[in-house]
């Protein structure tokens, strides 16, 4: 049927009436200020400036660790090994709820006292709820000869550092 | 009491002042007593008119009504407990030891609120286990049994929250773990984290978060939802009271009431 457009009885334009238009707009209006309020409370609410120590930690001259030793710097929740193949550091603080664990000399592991998981001293999980191994610390040494362990820098594990 | 007493009082609540005050005018027709109850703003939120069998110890055991209780003690206590606490990471410690050894009443005050603090979340609990298993949830109170679920969550966060501000050592590790839960949330679990406690640890900026959502934002919310609750019992019809002994007659179509109002 070529002609049928013809005789198709014209459908009127979908009009926009005044009141619908404004209401559609103030509306409109309303989810735009509501979507920035919401922007604006979660930018307010997220601090831009944090007073919080500097997760680059000076350990110190590497001669000051002996060999095979384990050494917790317990104000920054860290451990700084000295195995046989060289420096690593890793996380004191429990990948399952954030506690901070402690070494345990006689045992020769690192124990959470909170819900007691327990890793070896390379960071690998042998017990417990924690999801995750302790996480290894980006290690280095200093122009002036100091180790430098950044905290907010995992590293593979088993890089070790030798000075 | 003496007459002379009662005609004292009547003598008063028939003052320009008293009816200026209490609208409802004096006398003891119902009428007077409904409008008494009608007219004020706190006591409006009840109902004018309760049944005997609501009000009786074994309906309810006062259970809410002791969370009230304990609620309306934490504010008074905690109010006076921030005149000597401040919010800081210097002084919080010292203000708590303060208000425990140095401040007159201070360690009565403490006390008070701390286990008022456990009591209210014990009733909470011990309220709806009763609600529960009473079968008071059902229709038509099924929307006041979530208000009760929102207030029980405002009293757990209440609870949570105050923990932090001691800042010793049970309090900072308390809310490291228990901030670190709120880490599982997926996707957003960080960021809720960062918001909640103003930064990546329990530090300056989360102890005031979590004062003043103690002090200031949760018992706003607590307010609002109690008063929701107490208007809603109003509404649902008064608190739910079982009939001891099922109505033996029954019209013909009609399914037994089992149960009043």
């Amino acid at each position: 049927m070529p002609n049928e457009k013809q005789y198709a009885t014209p459908t009127p334009a979908r009009e926009l009436d005044r009141r619908t238009f404004f209401t559609q707009i103030g509306l409109g209006s309303l989810g735009v200020a509501a979507a920035g309020t919401l922007g604006f409370t979660y930018e307010f609410l997220s601090p831009n400036v944090l007073y919080e120590p500097s997760p680059i930690i000076n350990a110190g001259k590497p001669e000051s660790f002996a060999v095979d030793s384990v050494t917790m710097d317990v104000k920054a929740g860290i451990y700084l090994v000295r195995a046989a193949e060289g420096f690593f550091a890793l996380s004191a603080v429990c990948t399952h709820l954030g506690c901070l664990t402690a070494w345990n000399q006689e045992l020769g592991i690192i124990k959470c006292p909170c819900h007691g998981s327990e890793f070896t001293r390379t960071g690998v999980k042998i017990e417990g709820p924690a999801p995750k191994p302790l996480p290894w610390l980006r290690t280095w040494v200093s122009d002036d000869g100091d180790l430098m362990v950044d905290r907010s820098m995992n590293i593979p594990p088993l890089q070790f550092l030798r000075v | 009491m003496s007459t002379q007493t009662g005609r004292i009082v009547e003598r008063l609540r028939r003052s320009r002042v008293w009816l200026s005050v209490f609208r409802s005018g004096t006398g003891d027709s119902t009428l007077h007593r409904a409008l008494a109850i009608q007219q004020n703003l706190f006591l409006h939120l009840f109902s004018t008119k309760v049944r005997k069998r609501m009000i009786s110890f074994s309906a309810t055991w006062f259970l809410g009504t002791l969370t009230l209780g304990t609620f309306f003690i934490l504010v008074l206590t905690g109010v006076l407990l921030m005149l000597y606490y401040h919010p800081s990471v210097p002084q919080a410690y010292a203000d708590m030891k303060d208000l425990q050894f140095v401040v007159s009443s201070g360690l009565f005050l403490r006390n008070l609120h701390r286990w008022s603090a456990q009591a209210m979340v014990f009733l909470v609990f011990a309220h709806m286990f009763k609600v529960f298993y009473r079968g008071a949830y059902r229709r038509p109170r099924e929307f006041n049994w979530v208000i009760g679920i929102i207030l029980l969550l405002v009293t757990l966060l209440l609870s949570y929250t105050g923990y932090l501000l001691p800042w010793d050592q049970l309090a900072f590790w308390a809310i490291t773990v228990g901030s670190n839960i709120s880490s599982a949330v997926p996707v957003l679990g960080n960021k809720i984290h960062f918001l909640l406690l103003g930064g990546n640890q329990v530090n300056a900026n989360a102890l005031l978060r979590f004062y003043v959502l103690h002090c200031v934002i949760l018992p706003l919310m607590a307010i609002l939802f109690i008063a929701v609750h107490f208007w809603r019992i109003r509404k649902d019809g008064g608190l739910y009271v079982q009939q001891t002994e099922p109505k033996t007659k029954t019209v013909e179509g009609l399914l037994p009431a089992k149960e009043v109002k």
